[in-house]
């Protein structure tokens, strides 16, 4: 029987594999492709306190192996979450997290606390690496003070597990991490998308209208395995990857580069069935190498 | 789905059949499907195209693609029997089922003549009263001219003149008459969208028109192909393709 459990500060998942914040919707969207409850986790779209309309569009640019997408945390805010989304997600037999995001720190507590009272909310995921947002956002956690201090005034409202969404557009994400766990974090997870930009040739202009965004998928992979591996060696609380991760493969490399789980995010939308994908190829990939827990090929790096 | 034909019909424009070993779905015209393209690496996201066509006999449904980039010539190349992931139907389609009363006006331009001439066999196989607007730059811009007036009356306009009326379809005389017609539904450039809605606006007619905007997901989880609506951003692959005029901050 190959165990694929693994733990996050007291949360457990029943297999290292969740789904990327605003990659996945709110889970239903994905029930027609398969049954979402045999992940991991599912991690939300983010959540602001107050209703946010996003950038203008366009919004998104198709790169070599991935896209660069400036969505601006669209959300309907935290009280339409409780009235309409968490009706629907707290069915889902497997762990719910919400992304939390905000323009100040208390609009990020406010929003902590309010999901701190959902008995079916697992963990928050506390966005600080959003680059699409003018206030806020990566602003963050881009500066291990300001990284520590947002991190510290959420654990003060927030008893449950606490992960905190790390940016790659930072010198030293290590010390951004170190921060963060100093600030009260039980986890974190990296990366959030780099800022990147795209340019029409024909008309001279940007292709999105905030003229940069966040790059995803494929194309980003070497460098978010890059930042796991060196978080992983600093850190003591579990890490979790994310990044480019299209396939088993690429969940085993960010398991042996010290992930403890990891987030699918842009290649859910190539291949709705993405996730579900790489667990079977994860438990094929146990079998032929026979290895019979999951918790062996974390940090097992040689 | 399996690939049973790929016609090229002219330099830009080539007919994609399809088959799938499931019974199909029930497919409304205005839907679209999401072709994941293989074998170029340029090309990474799916591609949204129109259901142009289809056929629950032979499980078949087909697509009219113009060839503007890489993704749409890579399709175009494409061999019979090759597999192809393609995921629909997608979003919601025409409100057909209001055509049964009154008169219809449906126009296409371009490429977008592609859902339109579906909507078209759809209202004909219901028995609907309905006229047909093609619009082009020329007359092999004119896709299934020959095909729709074998069941159908179709008024056509070319910006070369080379066929029917010269200028766009708002230049075309049934249009100065417009209110014969109890409604309109319209796909083709976002400029000639416009125009028509503006016209139907003006003159307190249903319109609808099926948008184009860029997509990742298709399925609205990824929230990139918005359009400004009433409603705040609202998207095109879930809540449209197809919006009434009226919804749309145009
Ligand atoms: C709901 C929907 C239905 C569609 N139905 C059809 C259809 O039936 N037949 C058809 O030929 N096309 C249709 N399109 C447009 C089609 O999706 C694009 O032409 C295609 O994605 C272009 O891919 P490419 O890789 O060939 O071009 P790219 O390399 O991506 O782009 C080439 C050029 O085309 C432009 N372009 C790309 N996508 C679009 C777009 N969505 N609208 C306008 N310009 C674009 C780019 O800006 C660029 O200048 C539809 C789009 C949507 C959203
Ligand atoms: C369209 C889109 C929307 C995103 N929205 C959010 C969000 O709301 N909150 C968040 O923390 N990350 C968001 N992300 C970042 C992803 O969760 C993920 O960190 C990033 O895309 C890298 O992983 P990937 O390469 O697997 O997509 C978004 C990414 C994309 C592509
Ligand atoms: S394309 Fe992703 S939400 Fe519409």
């Amino acid at each position: 029987m190959t165990n694929l459990e693994v733990n996050i500060h007291g949360l457990t998942l029943k297999n290292p594999i969740m789904t990327a914040s605003g990659t996945f919707g709110n889970g239903y969207e994905y029930s027609d492709f398969f049954d979402v409850s045999c992940l991991g986790g599912i991690i939300l779209k983010a959540t602001t306190a107050e209703k946010r309309d996003g950038n203008p569009y366009p919004r998104m640019a198709e790169t070599a192996n991935g896209m660069i997408n400036a969505v601006g945390l669209q959300n309907k805010g935290v009280d339409f979450f409780e009235t309409d989304i968490y009706p629907k997600v707290k069915y889902f037999n497997t762990n719910v997290i919400a992304n939390v995001a905000g323009s100040s720190i208390e609009s990020y507590v406010e929003v902590a606390r309010r999901m701190n009272r959902f008995e079916h909310i697992a963990a928050i995921e506390l966005n600080i690496s959003c680059p699409n947002v003018k206030q806020g956002g990566m602003s963050f956690g881009t500066k291990p003070e300001s990284a520590r201090e947002i991190t510290s005034a959420v654990r003060e409202v927030y008893d449950k597990t606490l992960i905190v969404k790390l940016t790659p557009n930072v010198t030293s994400v290590v010390d951004i991490a170190e921060a963060v766990i100093e600030g009260g974090a039980d986890a974190v997870s990296l990366v959030n998308t780099f800022m990147g930009m795209a340019i029409d040739v024909e008309t001279r202009k940007p292709v999105i209208s905030t003229i940069t965004g966040g790059v995803s998928g494929p194309a980003i992979k070497p460098m978010a395995l890059r930042m796991v591996w060196q978080v992983a060696k600093a850190v003591k609380v579990p890490v979790i990857g994310i990044g480019g991760i299209s396939t088993a493969e690429d969940v085993v490399e960010f398991l042996l580069a010290g992930a403890t789980a990891v987030e699918i995010g842009t290649a859910n939308f190539i291949n709705p069935r993405a996730t579900v994908d790489a667990l079977e190829g994860l438990r094929k990939y146990m079998a032929d190498h026979k290895i019979n827990d999951v918790k062996e090929l974390i940090g097992g790096l040689l | 789905m399996i690939i049973i034909g790929n016609t090229r019909i002219s330099d830009d424009y080539f007919i994609l059949e399809c088959k799938d070993s499931q019974p199909l779905p029930c497919i409304k015209p205005g839907q679209f499907a999401h072709i994941k393209v293989e074998g170029n690496p340029s090309v990474y996201l799916r591609r949204p195209f129109s259901i142009h066509d289809c056929n629950y006999e032979k499980n078949t449904i087909s697509f009219l693609i113009k060839i503007v980039g890489n993704g749409s010539a890579t399709l175009s190349q494409l061999k019979e029997n090759e597999v192809v992931s393609i995921v629909y139907p997608l979003g919601n389609g025409f409100s057909d089922e209001v055509a049964a009363e009154g008169k219809s006006l449906l126009i296409g331009g371009g490429v977008g003549i592609a859902p339109i001439f579906f909507l078209a066999k759809e209202l004909k196989r219901n028995k609907c009263d309905y006229d047909v607007l093609l619009g082009g730059k020329k007359v092999s811009d004119l896709l299934c001219y020959s095909q729709l007036k074998q069941f159908c009356s179709v008024f056509c306009t070319t910006e070369d003149g080379s066929e029917g009326t010269r200028g766009f379809v708002t230049d075309h005389e049934i249009m100065r008459n417009i209110s014969r017609y109890d409604r309109i539904f319209c796909c083709g450039p976002t400029p000639m969208m416009k125009a028509v809605g503006k016209k139907a606006c003006d003159n307190g007619i249903f319109c609808e028109v099926s948008l184009e905007n860029k997509m990742a997901c298709g399925f609205g989880v990824c929230l990139c192909c918005v359009t400004p609506t009433n409603d705040g951003n609202r998207c095109v692959c879930t809540d449209g393709p197809v919006f009434n005029i009226n919804e749309l901050k145009w």
